[in-house]
Formats: structure tokens, sequence, C-alpha cells
């Protein structure tokens, strides 16, 4: 059986007196690809934020690789890309994933191939503030795939981007997974759920369906994730539990 | 810690601030035009004898305030922008963050003040007694603070315009009372104390010691005093400094 690289019980996050997240609990497994999808404000982010350790719980736990999340020996396994575009835009590309991969301690030899990954070749030497929206999430992207990580959280990575490059993002996702990580991609476009092997669906700080997109779509008996999605809101609370 | 990630932050701020050619131009040639102005000002007063008494403190304020500003605006930049939270996810420490910036800061106050300084002595006959190269050790020193201090109150800042508003709030005080407008002990004795305990005081006196005197001990005790307060500042900035935010 796969172990399971990220284990959440019972999770509790507010945010300013709101509850952000409601108790939420999940697992990933090594070497897969888990989609989080719902609608902007649900929590995606909070969510992520969690796993990474960079946001403070109320109560629960968020453990990964058998540690509570954010303890230093997890800060060298784990890639992160938050929704803000987190590189520095006066810098160039190539000078931006120099500085991480200094932070990280990685060989330089890993700068070019996290540039070629994302498909950045032709604009290394550009300065990130001169790029479009999409080259410069994915030169943010880079940054995460810099240090080889064992789980790699991507908050909303493909926002905007060329349907062929999303294609070859997630072609890139699953190679990642194959080599034994697990990749944690939220979205707010529900037609990328079929791209992932397991999904989360989450509608206001709860999980309303924690399956694969092809049981999902089977227990709801509809034929995309975004009726699915309408099916387990619109249903009774019974037919959500019995999902998650 | 970690001497590598130190120098890793470092060096990209001094990369940013490169590409950044007005900001660059601004951070060595503006202290240059306005020790200028302050000369000219008194040109046809006093013989000199002003400007010798508030030039030296002039270079103690440059790069102290302007450190000061441009840290907590890039502190926040780099908070609003995501890249701290990204760092901080990442085998990165606290204080590796905070020393990066402060040498970087420091290595441009180093520039900055040496060309100040030569111009002020070389040019415009800033008389000094004590050695002249002690002159950019203590502006160094005030740099530092000036970062140090910029970085721990970007902690309570959560947009630009509050960073920028803490400027007046911390820096003016400890301009008006570091003894360039009234000498120390002519203060209100309440007013007095309150200087005994602002950094700025020590660098202003710093500075004023090295055009009266040449022995260098007394400077070097306010250099001293300068940069435990710096040391201070980033070990409060460290503690404000949260991986985990709300």
């Amino acid at each position: 059986m796969m172990k399971n690289a990220v284990e959440v019980r019972d999770l509790v996050v507010r945010r300013g007196g709101r509850e952000v997240l409601k108790g939420i609990g999940f697992t990933i497994a090594e070497g897969s690809v888990m989609g989080l999808l719902g609608p902007s404000g649900c929590g995606k982010s909070t969510l992520m934020r969690s796993l990474v350790g960079v946001q403070q719980l109320a109560s629960g736990s968020v453990e990964v690789f058998g540690e509570e999340a954010g303890s230093k020996a997890l800060r060298h396994r784990i890639g992160y890309v938050t929704q803000e575009v987190s590189v520095y835009d006066d810098l160039s590309v190539t000078e931006n994933l120099k500085f991480f991969a200094q932070v990280l301690g990685v060989d330089g030899a890993r700068i070019e191939e996290a540039i070629a990954a994302v498909d950045l070749v032709s604009h290394k030497d550009a300065v990130v503030g001169h790029l479009s929206g999409g080259q410069r999430s994915r030169a943010s992207l880079a940054v995460a795939l810099l240090g080889d990580p064992d789980l790699l959280v991507l908050d909303e990575p493909t926002v905007g981007l060329d349907p062929v490059l999303r294609r070859d993002l997630w072609k890139l996702f699953h190679e990642i997974a194959e080599r034994g990580a697990a990749v944690f991609v939220s979205s707010h476009v529900m037609d990328e759920a079929d791209r992932c092997d397991r999904l989360l669906l989450m509608r206001e700080g709860v999980i309303i369906a924690d399956d694969t997109p092809e049981r999902i779509r089977e227990k709801t008996r509809t034929d995309d994730i975004e009726s699915a999605f309408l099916a387990l809101v619109e249903g009774t609370g019974d037919q959500a539990g019995e999902m998650a | 810690m970690n001497p590598r990630i130190t120098f890793a932050v470092a060096t990209r701020v001094l990369t940013q601030i490169r590409r950044d050619h007005r900001t660059a131009a601004m951070l060595l040639v503006l202290p240059c035009l306005l020790i200028t102005l302050l000369w000219w000002m008194f040109k046809d007063t006093g013989g000199g004898v002003v400007f010798d008494r508030l030039g030296p403190g002039l270079l103690a304020l440059f790069p102290f305030t302007i450190m000061f500003l441009v840290t907590s605006v890039t502190t926040l930049r780099e908070r609003s922008s995501g890249t701290l939270e990204r760092l901080l996810a990442m085998p990165m420490g606290k204080l590796d963050f905070l020393l990066g910036y402060a040498i970087a800061f420091g290595v441009v106050a180093a520039v900055q003040s040496a060309l100040a300084v030569l111009l002020a002595v070389g040019v415009l006959d800033l008389d000094v007694q004590g050695p002249v190269w002690l002159l950019t050790v203590v502006a160094i020193a005030d740099a530092v603070l000036g970062s140090a201090l910029g970085l721990f109150v970007s902690a309570f800042a959560t947009t630009e315009f509050q960073a920028v508003q803490f400027m007046p709030a911390f820096v003016i005080p400890q301009i008006l009372l570091c003894g360039l407008f009234v000498a120390r002990d002519q203060l209100p004795t309440v007013l007095e104390k309150v200087s005994d305990v602002l950094p700025l005081s020590y660098a202003t006196d710093a500075m004023q010691t090295l055009t009266r005197t040449t022995s260098t001990g007394d400077v070097w005790q306010n250099v001293g005093v300068v940069a435990a307060f710096a040391l201070a500042a980033l070990a409060l900035g460290a503690a404000t400094l949260r991986r985990r935010t709300p």
C-alpha cells in the first residue's frame, strides 16, 4: 500500500474572526497528483498554507512525512508556489532561480533544468517584471521545482496559461508524481479535475467530496465535475457525508 | 543561521538595487547634493563654522534616514509579493534574512558615505580633526542601524503607506533630539534623558567628537553603542518575524 505524504485531521483555521477551514481531514498518498477544486474564497489557499507550515492553526493537526507541517526537517522537501507570483520582479528569471538555488543549497545545474521544465529557456535572461502573467507564474513554478521536492504544493499554477502549456505542465506534475513525490494542485477551473488522480472538492471551508474524478461522477450520476459539484451542493447532507 | 544563505540574500538585494538605476543613482548622489546645499546655505555667513558644526551630523543622518525608509518599504514589498512567505517555507533562518538585508544596505551605505565624506572633506573643506576614514565607519554603523530599525518596524506595517509613516514617528524625534539643534546637555531634563536612550544621539556624538578632537576612544565607544542598538533591533526584528501568520 502507498504511504501517505500528508495527513490532515480535524483542521480548523480562523482568519479575522471567521472560520475559514471548518474541521477538515484527508490524506495525500505519495506518488499521486491530488487536485483541490473549489470556488475562490472557499479556503484553498489557507489549506495549502497549512500544509506548508506558514499558517496559524486553531486546532487539529497537519502531518507531512510523519512530522508536524512546517518543521525544520521538512523545509528542504517541500516545493511551494503561492497564489501571488512570488519571485522578484526586478531580477531576471535566471537571477531569481540562482538566488533560490543558493537558499536551498542545490546545484547550479538544477537551474537550467527547472527553466526548461517550465518552458522559459527563450526568456531566461528577461527581467521577470517585463514578462506576461503566464510567464511570470511559470518562473514562480520553476523555483518550486528547484529542490526536487518530495511534496509539491501548487496554488493555482495554471491560471491564465495557454492550453498547450497547461497540458504540458499537467504532464510534468504526473512525471514528478511517478518519481514518488506527492503533488497537491489547486484550481478554481473545474475542467482541470480529470487531470488529477484524486480530487478534493471544497466549498465554504468544508470538503464536500474526496475521491477519484471517475467515482465522484459515478456517485453523483453526472458527466462532469462541475455538475457533480452542483449536485453535491444542492443534494442532501447525507450524500456529501457518504462521499467524504 | 547559515552564511551561504545570508550571503545569497545580501547579493540578491544588491543586484536588485543595481537593476533599479534611478534608485541606485539617488542613493549615491542625493546625500552629496544635500551636503552641498548645506555648505552653500552657510557660505556667506559664519565663515564655515556652522557648516563644520552641522556637516558631520548630517553625514550621520543621511545613511540612517535613507536606509530606514528603503528597508522598511522593501521588506514590506517582500511580504506582500509572497516572496517572504516562500522563503520562510524554505530552509531559511530568520536571522539569515535580516542579516542579509543589513549587510547589503551596509555595503550601499559604505559607498554612499565614502562619496559624501570625500566631497565634504575634500571639496567643501569640512574641518575634521580625527581620522577621515572613521567618519565612514560611523556612517556605516548608522546605516546598519537604520536598516535594522526599518526591518523591525516593517513588521508592524501592513501597507506601504503605514511603512512610510513610521519615518516621522521613529526618525524625526531622533533627529530633533540628537543634539544637532540644541546640545543634548542643554535640553530640558526629561528630553535629555529621552535622548540618552535614542541611538541617533550616539551616532551624532561620534561624528561631532571626530570633528573636534584627534582622540578616537570616545568615537569607538559611541560606534559600539550604535552597533549594540542595531543588533538589538535585528534581534527584535527576528522575534517579530513569524513563520506562521494568521
